[in-house]
């Protein structure tokens, strides 16, 4: 009972902040950077299931974000598809090619996993650049707005709310998953996955379906994305962008919905407080990734909390 | 047509080559510590960029390169004792993020330090193409197989006849035994990254005549790396130098005889298709669950 | 310091004092705000640009600014990423509240930061080279640097003079590389030239010989086209002379920098590209009315930086004089106004040509401000 409690009280203290925030915001660039965080965020939450809860990292998610993306704007542009019939398509797609792949690649652990999510990241970003007759290659492709039953999402404040109801309904989502007994197999597959099939968890399905879960949030921010931005460059695909996306997971804190949630928002924050020293950037961020997983290698929620909790009991 | 294969193996031979010194150093930090080092590429250009920049600076060659490989192990070093080992038991996720940290700490640091231009060095034996049966191939080339192929005799050597090298290959076995009997572990990590460091600032010396370098050229050459050293099996010296040329050859027969533009793509689909096949990598051990 | 007052300046606007900045009408700075690609693949255009921005902004505020105002540079580093680039432009435009943006390096940053510079109407002159920036022509949207279109028919037209009609191509899959590519295909027909042998190769691949044997081999191949910037084309030239391939090599004008020569040394010798007058400021003829301008940046860029001037740092400085001579003739930095003087510009003799802009050229530029050069002992030398 007091789990349940626990979980509708932090829902409610994100859709307050997600609420409140806007009172700090002058100008739609706010408006802007907290979308993008928020994109982040879902995103996050979902690799999180992958990375944190069945303890499988993947190199490529920005590959599946970028197939969202670049499917709703081939789809909307090329062929007239309304934007919502393209997102689900997209997704649909991509979750068809991430079940395909996923049991061959789940077989694999550790960093040959690492290897093949990367490579396969790598394979996308490569087709998305050279096939530009239909993507635009490297110069990019734009796309218009998101328009649905004759409603349309525009502007950095729309967008705003509506990426603000996403995220709450996406870490409900995602703590539902978590209490299920499907999360349960998954926390026994994170912890020993020998000892889990021993005791009758069929851990390979379980493993396919968060990868599957995980590589359609991705795809449904990618969509959602590209019609915020109006503009993609199949750069949302590369290796870096995986890189990012994984160091936003395990820096919030692996395994903690709300981790992933935070470490989104910082890292999509940092660059827009560092570009003024531009030329430490680089430093500073490197800087920041080592110190907080040397000090706080539980990431930087679960650390707190533990530490918080250590004070608490020392009282 | 029989030159024209012999040029695509060439040119697969000499990025392959270039692959397999970078997946090396990923071998080495691997086998004594089962970290996968992301910034051994930035060691690469650190000894590449360090040598170009100080015989640009009229530093006579003969004195860059100790002092370029001495300074990239003097960072191998501070990396290992104030970054990997404050870290020692953290999640390998953990550690992969704080070694992708350093990687990106470093080129910041780079291009400080530096600029942001190209940066070459002559070729040790000029620039004379060898002609071999209607194909050519650069002096140049020959000097990183040479080097590769001492590099792996080398640590053949280290790791199977001297008492260091063998501690250094228990203590990757099992940790705990090798603490029992007396090995300083922490000594054998500290020496793998000085090691690997080491390596890559000579790859990167070797390599900077046929690709120049930057302070971005660690990113390429830290993913081929890796790709090499997974691809032939984490942890095995040899599995790296084979999965680097594989990776160099793909790509060059690629480009070739299928599509240039999608030569990239092709070497993954044949990463991909090996681990498909076997999990571990052409040479790596299956490894057995603990529960 | 620097840093310090682009942070009060934020400060302030965070703080909603517009109010105060509003009363402080006359003395307001003039703002430029720029997005440019510092660091990352494209840093060798953005730094330069970075660099010449800075000194120019800091010497016209010595001298006493534009219209009595000061100007207030604000540059923010996209890494190279569209992505990066439209948010940027975006705070650029809403927080630091720019009356002006210069920049985009690179032809996806540029075309991320369009959608919100014609949205905003804010003046925006762009740095980058692809010709659909201008073409078809957007409202707010002016570029300085030569299109890679016109850098493609300057080579084919000379390659026809040589009578060359089959030709091999290989490009970069970057961006620049990769556009170049795509519009060198787009006119060579027109020039009578069939492309018999179109390779790629990747901006960091440390051999290229498999793509040019494949080249080499192509049937009636008479001439080579590397479409590229950075170090590609120093490899694909080392690697050109390696193969012994005794065929013309012609490069874009994206190697037009001193750097290339000193990096592909010897092999160099003998390529022909397209450039700017900027490049080979002292060979100009003294009638050209070029000359002065290019000495003159030349000069003050390689004193102040101790490093080679090259064509990219230019474009900066073309946007940089176009914009400051829009704003002294409006007498405001009212928009609108600003725009339309922008489009008014003529005969405004830049590093790059001679500009006369107009509502259906938003470049300005004339084929004519494209030079043929061949690399010469070590040197550019000047042919047509």
């Amino acid at each position: 009972m007091n789990l349940k409690t626990a979980r509708t009280g932090g829902l409610a203290a994100l859709a307050i902040v997600i609420t409140l925030a806007p009172l700090g915001f002058s100008n739609s660039y706010f408006y802007d950077v907290g979308v993008n965080a928020m994109f982040n965020a879902i995103l996050c939450v979902g690799l999180n299931l992958l990375i944190g809860y069945a303890g499988q990292i993947s190199l490529g998610h920005a590959g599946f974000f970028a197939l969202g993306a670049y499917g709703s704007g081939i789809l909307t542009e090329r062929y007239g598809v309304p934007a919502i019939g393209a997102l689900v398509l997209s997704a649909s797609v991509v979750g068809i090619l991430a079940f395909v792949v996923a049991r061959p690649i789940l077989k694999l652990k550790g960093h040959y996993l690492a290897m093949a999510t990367l490579g396969i990241g790598i394979i996308i970003h490569i087709v998305l650049k050279t096939e530009a007759g239909i993507t635009g290659g490297p110069d990019g492709m734009s796309l218009g707005n998101f328009k649905m039953l004759g409603f349309t999402i525009k502007g950095d404040q729309m967008w705003y709310w509506v990426t603000g109801v996403l995220l709450v309904l996406a870490v409900w989502l995602s703590l539902n998953l978590i209490e299920s007994p499907v999360g349960r197999a998954l926390r026994a597959v994170h912890g020993s996955e020998v000892g889990a099939e021993v005791v009758g968890v069929d851990t390979s399905s379980y493993k396919v379906l968060v990868f599957v879960v995980s590589a359609v949030f991705a795809s449904v921010v990618g969509s959602l994305f590209a019609h915020k931005n109006g503009f993609i460059t199949p750069d949302i695909s590369s290796f870096f962008h995986s890189v990012e996306l994984v160091t936003m997971v395990v820096l919030g804190g692996m395994a903690s919905i709300y981790g992933a949630l935070i470490g989104a928002v910082i890292l999509t924050l940092l660059p827009q407080v560092l570009a003024a020293v531009e030329q430490y950037e680089a430093m500073i961020l490197g800087a920041i990734m080592m110190g907080t997983m040397i000090f706080m290698p539980k990431g930087l929620l679960p650390s707190l909390l533990a530490s918080l909790k250590r004070r608490e009991a020392g009282k | 047509m029989f030159a024209a294969f012999l040029q695509y193996l060439f040119s697969g031979l000499t990025s392959g080559a270039i692959y397999a010194l970078a997946g090396l150093g990923f071998a080495i930090i691997y086998n004594a510590s089962h970290v996968i080092n992301f910034a051994q590429g930035e060691f690469i250009m650190i000894g590449g960029m360090a040598t170009a920049t100080m015989v640009a600076a009229g530093v006579p060659i003969y004195l860059a390169i100790p002092l370029a490989m001495a300074a990239s192990m003097l960072v191998g070093v501070a990396m290992e004792k104030f970054a990997i080992e404050p870290a020692r038991n953290a999640d390998v996720v953990t550690i992969i993020i704080i070694t992708i940290g350093a990687s990106i700490f470093m080129r910041g640091a780079a291009q400080l330090i530096w600029d942001k231009e190209f940066h070459s060095l002559p070729a040790f034996s000029g620039e004379t193409p060898i002609a071999v049966m209607g194909a050519t191939l650069m002096p140049q080339s020959l000097w990183v197989f040479g080097i590769s192929a001492v590099a792996i005799a080398l640590l053949w050597y280290f790791f199977n006849r001297t008492m260091f090298g063998k501690a250094m290959l228990g203590t990757s076995h099992n940790r705990l035994a090798a603490q029992l009997v007396g090995v300083a572990v922490k000594r054998v990590l500290l020496a793998s990254f000085a090691l690997s460091a080491l390596l890559g600032a000579v790859g990167g010396i070797v390599v900077t005549p046929i690709t120049f370098t930057n302070y971005e050229a660690g990113i390429m050459l830290g993913l081929k790396g890796f790709s090499a050293a997974v691809l032939g099996g984490l942890g095995n010296g040899t599995g790296a130098i084979i999965g680097g040329l594989i990776v160099g050859i793909a790509e060059a027969m690629a480009s070739g005889y299928l599509s240039s533009a999608y030569k990239d793509a092709i070497a993954f689909i044949i990463i991909l298709f090996v681990l498909f096949f076997m999990p571990s990598g052409l040479f790596g051990k299956r490894g057995t669950d603990r529960v | 310091m620097r840093n310090l007052m682009k942070w009060g300046a934020a400060a302030v606007v965070v703080a909603g004092c517009s109010t105060i900045a509003g009363l402080a009408q006359a003395a307001d700075p003039i703002k430029i705000g720029s997005i440019l690609s510092v660091t990352g693949p494209a840093s060798f255009l953005g730094e330069p640009e970075k660099k010449t921005l800075e000194m120019y902004v800091e010497r016209i505020n010595k001298e006493g600014g534009v219209q009595g105002r000061k100007i207030e540079l604000v540059v923010y580093d996209d890494g190279g990423a569209g992505e990066k680039a439209s948010t940027f432009t975006k705070r650029l435009i809403e927080s630091d509240k720019v009356d002006l943006l210069i920049g985009g390096s690179t032809t996806a940053t540029t075309m991320a930061a369009v959608p919100l510079a014609e949205r905003n109407e804010v003046p925006f002159i762009s740095l980058a080279g692809a010709v659909v920036i201008v073409e078809p022509v957007k409202k707010w949207v002016f570029k300085t640097p030569h299109t890679d279109k016109m850098a493609a028919e300057k080579v084919f037209s000379d390659m026809k003079k040589r009578g060359i009609t089959k030709i091999g191509m290989i490009s970069e899959d970057a961006g620049f590389g990769k556009s170049g590519h795509d519009q060198s295909l787009a006119v060579v027909k027109s020039f009578g030239i069939e492309v018999v042998a179109d390779e790629i190769y990747s901006p960091k691949d440390p051999d290229v010989t498999a793509q040019l044997t494949k080249i080499k081999n192509a049937p009636g191949v008479q001439a080579v086209f590397n479409f590229g910037f950075g170090q590609g084309p120093a490899i694909v030239t080392k690697n050109f002379k390696q193969l012994g391939i005794a065929l013309p090599l012609y490069q874009s004008h994206g190697v037009a920098s001193k750097d290339f020569i000193k990096l592909a040394g010897d092999a160099a010798e003998g390529i022909r590209l397209p450039a700017a007058g900027q490049v080979v400021p002292e060979q100009l003829p003294a009638s050209d009315p070029q000359k002065p301008v290019v000495t003159a940046f030349k000069k003050d860029y390689e004193a102040a930086f101790k490093s080679d001037v090259s064509t990219f740092a230019g474009h900066a400085y073309d946007g940089l004089q176009i914009a400051l001579a829009a704003i002294n003739r409006a007498k405001s930095t009212d928009k609108a106004k600003v725009r339309d003087e922008i489009e008014k510009t003529s005969g405004y003799v830049g590093t790059g040509g001679l500009v006369s802009m107009s509502a259906t050229d938003h470049m300005g530029l004339s084929p004519s401000a494209f030079h043929m050069l061949e690399i010469r002992k070590g040197d550019w030398v000047l042919i047509d």
